[in-house]
């Protein structure tokens, strides 16, 4: 595959700024001109922004999305963050005036058609999830993991057992576990995997205690490997008091086949833009709904979507919720996309999308020369959505998890997730998804193979890699150096 | 062919690719899954559906949904209706953009990179403060965000939070901030001009042990403080820090915060270029004054600009990494990851085409229609407009002189003629029953404006 990703050397906007244009005029003041009647040391003087034409403007723009790689670009098979294809009618859906420009103050009467949509939406993904309830209002995955993780801390203090302070999460997890539980005041336990790359029960009967207020789990997991002790787990956390949290980031594996909640678990969060294929924006917006059981809705945060003799509203008195999470109801936008991509899936489409997710995953995995890419843990189990190999055995020849990763940037792919799970060394973690045609797949092996026999026999000659791309390899120590660090434009020399 | 077949290309490849895998059924792939709790039968959810159906049944569930202009919004309070100018949608509509994800591979990400990196430069612009992150959730969020940094900080308790900000920000701060040792202390609003309190103001500042006091301008009622310039003296000279929450476009008449002391600036970016979307997804601005070692402590993802290894040429990066959850873990300023990037691309876009003079034009639309709009209201002698005695921006108070139809009423009054405002202030403040908000910006015309006049003399 030859590939040149365009490479302009494009300005910042300030460098295209000449004084006196303009690239948007507002529409006149409806009646007459009316200054604001302040002292004038709180107004403003000047507005710095650059003066740009609707065409400089337009322009510059596309040539920077010429610089990114994206979906639509080609496969990107980027471990753990689903990159599955957003289909365009979900773009269509959601680009409808009478959501677009709706106003989250409005009276719920005249809003009935999105309450409607978002009603039906947490009923199905609450079937999807195994769970009872569920809320739409994070804004993103670890968003959800907080709510879920602050739902945990509520409960135990309700029940008057403030002294549950330990979460205990696997070595495998995203960092977002730690991170959020840590943010709720929870105590972090890390339980280590065992040789075959699963939760050790051994270690984790050690940890768990009268101090466990709960456990994050990831299923499958990062290596991509269903955790295949969790009804055990479960049983073990709930008979210590605690509560069994499911990070929804790997559910593409089993839609439709298994359920969270009938795993055992408690509450569930999931990926709106992993799992149910709306556009992940180049770093967001996402959605990341919760579910709970039973026992647990008291304590989702408000507002709550109701339905009371066919008339849906937002209920804001919960004597037991954890409060407000953002503001108004959740990112609308991404979950009326998800909405079309249920209808389209229905409930057959589920399995179907799952199944092949998973196969598509060891058939890609299959196809890896294991002498460059060796498989950490559990050798004949197959893999989920998602695999993790580790290219060790390049690094004595001079080769790296890196290299490969930058190198496959040159054939027009984007390189799997690199260096996670921190479990693994020179991991490379490749979640091909459902989308990719299986010659794609055929594709990416084979390069990934090229790229290990070259290292393997001259590394070198790939030092310069990526050299097809906008840029070349960036110096990232200098970027964040205090010396040298630039996080706007002022710090650059360009002219006004 | 299934209805979604053009989803799914490897239908019938499933056969031969399983031959590879030397697998005759698909469930060998899942024979580590406990048996039992593998599900008997699908969940029950519609379809699947052609995408006509859907759009059909999507248009039919929306029909009665009313929007502005049909149904005129003068709602504000902390989401506007504001006009966008197509190319910012045409801009964020580049698939290349919003099929991306957070750019780990910055070589083949120089796009999505250099325009978040633009975006933080502009909000710097128009803040005057050092850094900018490349988005928060949303104003809610990134106050609560700030609120916690300024805790982590300073080592200090107390976080002085102005009533007279917004009711969402002040439950979002009080949600967030409850896991951790803290207090939150209200400062009281002048019943008479809606503004910060300065006698309560000094006196809790003075006395608690603070580590930083939130202030929103314009202020929820849409009034423009007068003293925030004192409050940050006060609160400096006590070494805690001053937050300052902003409505981005009135920027363009007022003091950016950066010049009256505010160490972080959290607000509202949807008024840049988003629509209102019934409140999301929209956007968090979180900027911050200070040293590496202050800007260290934000959370969210920053893009700084550096050079090729080998050569001077330019490109950008993810920067200060080591901050953030997928090094640091449970050591992480923030939790955050998935954030609201291709909302920054639209503001980003939306400043660039704006310009200086387009913004400065732009509040001064707002401050003209929505004063204009206040006078109308007076001279029906049926209202105060504003109630409260300040100068404002695009909010202002009403409250009825003459009618019994009033706050909640007064609403549901608007909302069943079909015009869509008066946010009844008795939601978030139950010394305020009667009184109710308008808000007003350039995408009102005359009509408009009109119809709201006349139901507002109309009702009885």
């Amino acid at each position: 595959m030859v590939y040149r990703q365009a490479a302009w050397d494009e300005k910042l906007l300030k460098e295209y700024s000449s004084k006196g244009r303009t690239g948007f005029v507002p529409p006149d003041p409806i009646g007459e001109e009316v200054e604001l009647s302040i002292p004038k040391e709180l107004k403003r003087d000047d507005v710095e922004l650059p003066s740009l034409t609707e065409l400089q403007v337009i322009r510059h723009f596309v040539r920077l999305s010429q610089m990114n790689y994206s979906v639509d670009t080609g496969m990107y098979p980027l471990g753990s963050c689903t990159m599955k294809y957003n289909p365009k009618l979900n773009e269509k859906i959601a680009s409808d005036p009478k959501i677009n420009d709706a106003h989250p103050y409005q009276h719920h009467s005249t809003v009935q058609g999105i309450l409607s949509i978002l009603f039906d939406l947490s009923n199905w993904l609450a079937e999807i999830s195994g769970t009872d309830k569920v809320s739409l209002l994070p804004a993103a995955g670890a968003h959800g993991e907080f709510v879920g993780v602050l739902m945990i801390r509520k409960y135990h203090q309700a029940n008057g057992r403030s002294d549950k302070t330990q979460i205990i999460i696997p070595d495998s997890a995203h960092g977002t576990n730690p991170a959020s539980a840590a943010m709720a005041g929870f105590d972090v336990v890390t339980v280590p995997s065992n040789a075959n790359g699963l939760v050790d029960m051994e270690k984790l009967k050690g940890l768990v205690g009268p101090k466990t207020a709960g456990m994050m789990m990831t299923v499958p997991n990062t290596l991509g490997l269903f955790e295949k002790d969790v009804l055990a787990i479960s049983k073990l956390i709930h008979d210590n008091g605690g509560l069994m949290y499911y990070d929804g980031a790997n559910m593409n594996a089993i839609l439709g086949r298994v359920r969270p909640g009938d795993l055992g678990f408690d509450i569930v969060h999931m990926n709106i833009h992993k799992t149910f294929s709306t556009p992940h924006g180049g770093g967001g917006p996402g959605s990341g709904p919760v579910g709970v059981k039973s026992f647990l809705a008291d304590y989702l945060p408000v507002p709550r979507l109701v339905k009371k003799e066919n008339t849906y509203t937002w209920v804001y008195d919960s004597p037991n919720t954890i409060g407000f999470i953002k503001g108004c109801y959740g990112n609308i936008g991404v979950l009326v996309r998800a909405f079309a991509y249920l209808l389209t899936l229905g409930p057959k489409g589920l399995l179907d999308v799952s199944s092949q997710a998973v196969l598509s995953s060891n058939y890609l995995m299959k196809k890896l020369d294991p002498t460059h890419y060796s498989l950490p843990f559990a050798k004949d189990v197959p893999r989920k959505h998602e695999f993790v190999v580790s290219a060790r055995p390049l690094v004595d020849k001079g080769g790296s998890a890196l290299k490969v990763s930058k190198a496959i940037l040159d054939y027009g792919l984007h390189s799997p997730t690199v260096y996670f799970p921190l479990i693994v060394n020179e991991a490379l973690m490749v979640e091909p998804s459902e989308s990719e045609p299986v010659e794609n797949l055929d594709e990416y092996a084979m390069v990934m193979n090229e790229i290990g026999d070259t290292l393997s026999r001259d590394p070198s000659r790939l030092d310069d890699a990526p050299k097809n791309t906008a840029v070349a390899s960036l110096d990232e120590a200098k970027a964040s150096h205090p010396l040298t660090i630039a996080l706007n434009w002022k710090k650059i020399a360009g002219k006004e | 062919m299934k209805k979604y077949s053009h989803l799914l290309p490897n239908e019938l490849k499933v056969e031969d690719m399983m031959k590879i895998l030397g697998i005759n059924k698909i469930e060998s792939l899942y024979e580590d899954v406990p048996q039992q709790s593998l599900l008997k039968e699908l969940p029950k959810i519609p379809g699947p559906f052609s995408q006509m159906e859907i759009e059909r049944l999507t248009k039919n569930v929306l029909k009665n949904v009313s929007v502005h202009p049909d149904s005129p919004c003068f709602l504000g309070g902390g989401i506007w209706p504001h006009y966008i100018p197509p190319a910012v949608d045409a801009i964020s509509s580049r698939s290349e953009f919003y099929t991306s994800y957070t750019p780990y591979q910055p070589e083949v990400s120089q796009g999505i990179l250099q325009a978040l990196f633009e975006y933080q430069s502009m909000i710097c612009d128009l803040t005057h403060m050092d850094a900018a992150n490349a988005s928060m959730y949303d104003w809610a969020t990134a106050a609560a965000e700030a609120a916690r940094m300024a805790i982590r900080v300073t080592k200090r308790k107390d976080l002085l939070v102005a009533m007279n900000a917004g009711y969402e920000r002040r439950r979002v701060i009080q949600t967030y901030l409850e896991p951790i040792a803290s207090r939150i202390l209200q400062i009281p609003y002048d019943k008479r001009t809606g503004r910060i309190d300065m006698k309560e103001a000094d006196r809790l500042i003075k006395s608690a042990d603070v580590a930083a006091v939130y202030v929103e301008q314009p202020n929820f009622f849409g009034a423009i403080e007068t003293s925030i310039k004192e409050i940050s003296e006060l609160v400096h000279s006590r070494a805690g820090l001053l937050i300052v929450g902003v409505e981005p476009t009135s920027l363009g008449l007022l003091k950016p915060p950066g010049d009256y002391g505010a160490d972080i600036v959290v607000g509202e970016g949807q008024p840049l270029g988003i629509p209102m979307n019934y409140g999301g997804p929209s956007l968090g601005i979180f900027a911050v004054k200070g040293d590496i070692s202050f800007i260290r402590q934000m959370p969210g993802r920053i893009i700084g600009i550096t050079t090729e290894k080998k050569s001077e040429r330019k490109g950008y990066v993810m920067v200060l990494q080591s901050r953030e959850q997928h090094i640091r873990r449970e050591k992480a300023t923030s939790n955050i990851c998935t954030n609201q990037a291709l909302m920054a691309v639209r503001a980003a876009a939306y400043m660039a085409l704006l310009g200086p003079l387009g913004f400065r034009r732009l509040s001064q639309v707002i401050t003209s229609n929505s004063h204009y709009t206040a006078k109308l209201i007076r001279e029906t002698k049926e209202y105060e407009a504003p109630y409260f005695e300040s100068e404002f921006y695009s909010d202002f108070t009403i409250l009825p002189t003459t009618k019994k139809t009033r706050g909640r009423a007064l609403y549901e009054y608007l909302t069943k003629r079909g015009v869509n405002a008066a946010l009844p202030l008795d939601w978030f403040y139950e010394e305020l029953k009667d009184v109710s908000m308008i808000s007003v910006t350039e995408v009102h015309l005359k009509e408009d404006v009109n119809r709201l006049l006349n139901c507002l003399v109309e009702a009885e």
